[in-house]
C-alpha cells in the first residue's frame, strides 16, 4: 500500500510540474506556434479519447456513436453561451433564434456534458440489449439521426440548421483545456479503478461469468455508456471552444473511427496509451507529417508522391500497419506507473549485485 | 415443515424440436450434497442453466427456500411445438436475470472454466464482492465507500487463504494449472456469499488423487460456511463418496433418484450408461 | 397530372437506386454470414470502382475500361481480404472489424490523394444513358436496366449458392465456420470467393449509379454503402434475398420521401428503418435465429 501512495504522490507531482511547464511555455512561445496548437487539440482528443476507451476498451461494448454525443455537447455548448447581443446576427435566417438567454461558459460545459449523458441514457436503453456487431451499428445509426436531425431546417430556430455556430466564449490558456481534461480524466480513472470499474471490465472479459457474480448487466453497461458520453459531450464543447465555429456536418462517422483508431493504437484498456496516441496523432495529422503535403525538389529532381494529401494516407497506412501487426497498441491494457518503473529500476540493481 | 432449499417442479427446457430436459422435478433439503449425473448430453447442465436464469425453462418451476424464483410456461412459437404434458399448469411467468438469482444466494461454477482472463487471482474474487455493494457509482469513484472497499479485500483474501491460493493472488487467472484454476472459481462463487451452492462437473480432468482432495473439500466448504451443495459430476468416485443423495437423468428425463448404494445397483442406471449388452 | 403519374418518377428512381444499393448489400450480407464481420470497407470499394473507370475512361475506350475495372475492383476487394481481414482471422471480433475501419479510412485517403480533392466527372456510357420515356416521365435507361439486371445476377447467385459445391461450401462455412473447416472445406478459397463475388457486384452497382449520379467524390460511396447495409440487417444479414428486398424497400421509400417533400429526411429513413428493425428483430426479415451454448 505504500508503494500505492507513492506512486500517487509522484503522480501528482508531475502533474503540477506539467501545468508549470505549460504556462511556462505559453508565455515565452508566440500563441501560433504549432505546439501550443497541437497541444490544445491533443488534450481534448485525448479526452475523448479516454472516454470511448471507458465504453469501448474497459467495459467491452463496440459503440460507433462518440461523435454523435460529441455533437450534442458541442451544440449544447454553443446553444447555451453565444452572448444574447450576437443571436441576431448568428442566427440571421431564424429570426434570432429561440434562445435569447446566454450562460457562463462553465455552466455551458456542464450542460454539455449532462445532456450529452441524458440522450445516452435514452439511446441505450432499446440499444445495450444487442449483440456486439449489432451494437456497433445501432450507435452509429443514432450517431446519423442526431446528425440529421440537428440539420433539419425545422429545428433551425435552435440549431440554426446546417448554418454554423459560432462567437461563443472560448479560451485563449493552454491551461484551460488541460485542467478541464486533467479533471475529467481522473474522474474516470478514479472510476476504472474502483468496484464499478472492476465490474466493467468483468463484464468485458466474460459476461456470462460476470452476470453469474451477481452482476447486473444492463445496468452497469447504461453506467459505463452514460459516463462516456457524459465526457464525450463535455469533449465536444470543448473542441468547440477550441475550434470557434462548429457546424453539424462535421461531426461525421469519420470523426468516431478517428477516435477509434487512437484508442486502438495507444491500447484498448489502457488510460495512458489514450492520451499519448491522441497526442501522437493530432501531431502528426497537424504538424510532423505535414512535409509530405508539400512538393519537394532534390536539387533539380522532383519527388514524386509528394503533394497534398499523401500525409493522410502514409498516416493511414501507420494505422493499418499497427492495427495488423501491433494490436495490443503501444500501451497494451497497461498504464503508466512510477511504481512499475520504479520496481524495474531496482529489479535491475539488485540482478546486478546478485 | 421446513421449505425445501432447492425445488424444481416439473422444469421442462426445448429448443425447437429438441427437448433437452423434460420435465425434471427434483428437491434439495437444506445442508444436504446432492449429485445429479446422467451420460453426456443428458441435460445435466441446462437444468443448471434454468436454476440459475441463464436459460428460460419452457415450462416448469423453481422455488428456493419455499418462494417462486423462475416459472415460466410454453408460449408463442413454443407453445405449438410443446412436447411435454404440464401445459397450463404453471401460469405466472417469473423471469429473473442471473444476476438477481446470484444476489438471492444461488451460487455457481462453469462446466468450461469462466475466469475473467484479463484480471489476476485476487482480481477474479475481488470481482465477484461487487454484487454486495451499497456505494454508488459516484462514492466508489471518490473512495468515500474505503471502508467498505476494504471489507471486500478482505473477504477475498480470506477465500484465497481457504482455498490455498493466496501465494498466487498477483498471478494472471489463466496462468494457473487447470487444477487451481477450478479451485480459483469456487473461491469466486464463494465471495458472493451464497446458501446453495451450484457445482459443474468441478473435478472435471483432475486425477484420483486431486479428486478426493476436491471431495474432502466441498465437504469441508460446506461445513464450513453452512452451504447446500448441488453438483454435476461424472467421476463417479466423487459422487458415490461425498453425496447424500443422487438424481439420475438421461435425455433429459428422470430414471433414477435414492441414495449412493440405491443408484449403484440400480439397472436403470446401468443401462443409460453403459447401453443394453447384447445377448 | 394524377397522384400516382407524379409520383411514378419517384418509384422509377427509387426501384433504380434501390437495384444498385441491393448489389452492393450482397456483398455485406454475404461477407457477414461467412466471417461475422461487417465490412466497414465495401463501400469504399464501391467509390473506388468509380474512379477506375473515371482514370481509365480518359485514356482508353469504354469497351476496355468497364471490363478493366471490373477486373481491378475484384482484385481490390480480393486483396484487401487478404492482406487486412485474413491474419485477424483468429483475433477478437472487435480487431477485425477496427481493421475493415481501418481500411476505409486508408481507402477514403488515397482517394482524396489521388483526385486531389476534386470532384469527377463518371463519363457517359452510351445507351445506359440514353433517354427514355415511359408514361410521360423522362428517364434514363439505367434506370430500366438496373433492377432488371439486378435481379437476374441476384437469380444467378441464387443459382450458384443452392446448386453448385462451391455454393454449398460457402452455406457450410456460415453455418459453422469451424465444423466446416474440420470437414475439409478449404476455408481461404470459401471466402475469396465470397469477397470476388461481393466486389464484381458492387462493381456493376457503381457502373449503374455513377450513370444516374455522375459526379465521383471519395465519400459519395459512403451513404450508399451505409444504406446497402442496412438493407442487409433489414432482410436478415446472411440472407441474400432479404438484402434484396431491404435495399428495393429504401430506395422505394427513399424516393416516395423526397416526393412527399421531405428530402432532408430521406437519408434520416434508413437510420430509423435500421433502429426499428434492430429493436423488433434483429435478425432481420429473413434471419435465423441462434442461441448461444453456455
Amino acid at each position: 500500500m505504500k508503494t500505492k501512495k507513492q506512486g500517487l504522490i509522484i503522480g501528482f507531482i508531475l502533474l503540477a510540474l506539467l501545468f508549470v511547464g505549460l504556462y511556462i511555455l505559453e508565455n515565452t512561445l508566440s500563441s501560433s506556434t504549432m505546439l501550443l496548437t497541437i497541444l490544445k487539440k491533443g488534450v481534448i482528443y485525448a479526452l475523448i479519447a479516454v472516454s470511448m476507451n471507458l465504453l469501448n476498451g474497459f467495459t467491452g461494448l463496440f459503440s460507433l456513436g462518440q461523435a454523435g454525443f460529441m455533437l450534442i455537447g458541442a451544440y449544447t455548448y454553443a446553444i447555451l453561451t453565444i452572448p444574447v447581443g450576437m443571436r441576431s446576427m448568428i442566427y440571421q435566417y431564424y429570426d434570432g433564434g429561440i434562445v435569447q438567454f446566454a450562460m457562463p461558459a462553465l455552466v455551458g460545459i456542464l450542460c454539455a456534458g449532462l445532456l450529452a449523458a441524458f440522450f445516452a441514457f435514452l439511446v441505450g436503453l432499446p440499444v445495450l440489449r444487442l449483440k456486439s456487431d449489432y451494437l456497433a451499428i445501432a450507435t452509429l445509426g443514432f450517431a446519423e439521426i442526431i446528425r440529421a436531425i440537428i440539420q433539419y431546417e425545422g429545428l433551425g430556430p435552435l440549431t440554426n440548421g446546417s448554418n454554423l455556430l459560432r462567437r461563443f466564449p472560448t479560451f485563449q490558456s493552454v491551461l484551460y483545456p488541460f485542467a478541464a481534461a486533467a479533471i475529467c480524466i481522473g474522474v474516470i480513472v478514479l472510476l476504472i479503478n474502483s468496484t464499478y470499474g472492476r465490474a466493467f471490465k468483468a463484464i468485458r472479459d466474460d459476461e456470462v461469468a460476470a452476470e453469474a457474480m451477481g452482476i447486473n448487466l444492463f445496468f452497469h453497461k447504461q453506467l459505463s455508456f452514460v459516463m462516456s458520453s457524459f465526457f464525450a459531450g463535455i469533449g465536444g464543447a470543448l473542441l468547440a471552444m477550441y475550434q470557434g465555429s462548429i457546424q453539424a456536418a462535421t461531426f461525421k462517422s469519420t470523426m468516431t473511427y478517428e477516435i477509434l483508431l487512437i484508442v486502438v493504437i495507444g491500447g484498448m484498456g489502457s488510460v495512458t496509451g489514450s492520451v499519448i496516441a491522441s497526442f501522437l496523432f493530432v501531431a502528426s495529422s497537424e504538424w510532423w507529417l505535414r512535409f509530405l503535403d508539400n512538393e519537394m525538389f532534390i536539387g533539380s529532381f522532383h519527388m514524386p508522391l509528394l503533394r497534398s494529401g499523401f500525409r493522410m494516407v502514409v498516416f493511414s497506412v501507420i494505422i493499418m500497419a499497427v492495427v495488423l501487426f501491433y494490436r495490443r497498441g503501444i500501451m497494451g491494457d497497461k498504464e503508466f506507473s512510477p511504481t512499475r518503473i520504479r520496481n524495474r529500476l531496482l529489479n535491475r540493481k539488485a540482478g546486478r549485485n546478485a | 415443515m421446513p421449505d425445501k432449499m432447492l425445488e424444481l417442479d416439473d422444469i421442462t427446457m426445448q429448443f425447437g424440436g429438441v427437448v433437452a430436459v423434460n420435465n425434471l422435478s427434483m428437491f434439495i433439503d437444506e445442508g444436504e450434497i446432492v449429485a445429479l449425473i446422467g451420460p453426456n448430453g443428458a441435460g445435466k447442465t441446462t437444468a443448471f442453466n434454468c436454476v440459475t436464469g441463464v436459460y428460460k425453462p419452457t415450462n416448469g418451476q423453481v422455488k428456493y427456500q419455499g418462494q417462486v424464483i423462475v416459472s415460466n410456461h410454453p408460449a408463442g412459437k413454443m407453445k405449438a411445438l410443446y412436447a411435454g404434458e404440464n401445459r397450463d399448469k404453471y401460469p405466472q411467468v417469473v423471469d429473473p436475470t442471473p444476476d438477481k438469482i446470484t444476489r438471492m444466494g444461488i451460487g455457481r461454477t462453469f462446466q468450461n472454466i469462466r475466469l475473467f482472463k484479463t484480471q489476476t487471482v485476487f482480481e477474479n474474487v475481488l470481482i465477484a464482492t461487487h454484487l454486495h455493494r451499497t456505494s454508488n457509482p459516484l462514492s466508489a469513484a471518490f473512495r468515500i465507500n474505503w471502508r467498505e472497499e476494504r471489507r471486500m479485500r478482505e473477504l477475498s483474501l480470506e477465500m484465497l487463504d481457504f482455498v490455498g491460493l493466496a501465494a498466487m493472488k498477483d498471478e494472471l487467472a489463466t496462468s494457473l494449472p487447470y487444477g487451481k484454476q477450478r479451485r480459483l472459481e469456487i473461491a469466486r462463487a464463494l465471495a458472493t456469499k451464497p446458501k446453495l451452492l451450484l457445482l459443474d462437473e468441478p473435478a472435471a480432468g483432475m486425477n484420483p488423487q486431486e479428486t478426493a482432495d476436491l471431495g474432502r473439500f466441498i465437504v469441508e466448504i460446506k461445513e464450513r460456511f453452512g452451504l447446500t451443495i448441488f453438483l454435476i459430476e461424472h467421476h463417479m468416485d466423487l459422487v458415490m463418496d461425498i453425496s447424500e443423495r443422487i438424481y439420475v437423468i438421461d435425455f433429459g428425463k428422470l430414471i433414477a433418484h435414492g441414495e449412493p448404494h440405491e443408484i449403484q445397483d440400480n439397472p436403470d442406471v446401468i443401462t443409460a450408461y453403459l447401453g443394453v449388452e447384447d445377448i | 397530372m394524377n397522384g400516382f403519374e407524379r409520383l411514378f418518377p419517384y418509384i422509377l428512381a427509387g426501384v433504380s437506386v434501390g437495384g444498385q444499393y441491393a448489389l452492393i448489400a450482397i456483398g455485406y450480407t454475404m461477407v457477414y454470414g461467412i466471417l461475422r464481420l461487417i465490412n466497414f470497407a465495401h463501400g469504399d470499394i464501391f467509390t473506388v470502382a468509380g474512379f477506375f473507370i473515371v482514370y481509365m475512361s480518359a485514356t482508353m475506350p469504354l469497351v476496355v475500361s468497364i471490363p478493366m475495372t471490373i477486373i481491378l475492383t475484384v482484385l481490390l476487394g480480393f486483396a484487401v481480404e487478404r492482406v487486412a481481414y485474413k491474419p485477424l482471422r483468429e483475433a477478437p471480433r472487435m480487431s477485425i472489424m477496427i481493421s475493415a475501419i481501418g481500411v476505409s479510412y486508408l481507402l477514403q485517403n488515397l482517394m482524396w490523394y489521388v483526385t486531389g480533392g476534386l470532384a469527377k466527372q463518371y463519363p457517359v456510357i452510351p445507351w445506359l444513358s440514353n433517354s427514355v420515356t415511359i408514361l410521360s416521365s423522362t428517364t434514363k435507361i439505367v434506370t430500366i436496366v438496373t433492377p432488371v439486371l439486378t435481379v437476374t445476377l441476384v437469380l444467378l447467385l441464387l443459382q450458384l449458392i443452392n446448386h453448385t459445391k462451391t455454393g454449398m461450401a460457402m452455406r457450410a462455412v456460415s453455418r459453422d465456420f469451424e465444423t466446416a473447416k474440420l470437414m475439409g472445406i478449404k476455408i481461404d478459397r470459401v471466402i475469396s470467393v465470397s469477397f470476388i463475388i461481393g466486389s464484381f457486384l458492387a462493381a456493376v452497382g457503381s457502373l449503374l449509379y455513377f450513370t444516374n449520379y455522375p459526379t465521383v467524390t471519395p465519400t459519395v460511396g459512403a451513404m450508399p454503402g451505409l444504406k446497402a447495409f442496412v438493407a442487409a440487417v433489414f432482410g436478415g444479414i446472411g440472407s441474400i434475398p432479404g438484402a434484396v428486398v431491404g435495399a428495393f424497400l429504401i430506395g422505394i421509400s427513399e424516393n416516395l420521401i423526397k416526393a412527399f417533400g421531405y428530402s432532408t429526411f430521406s437519408d434520416a429513413f434508413t437510420f430509423a428503418l435500421l433502429i426499428i428493425i434492430l429493436l423488433v428483430r434483429p435478425t432481420g426479415l429473413f434471419g435465423e435465429k441462434t442461441i448461444d451454448k453456455v
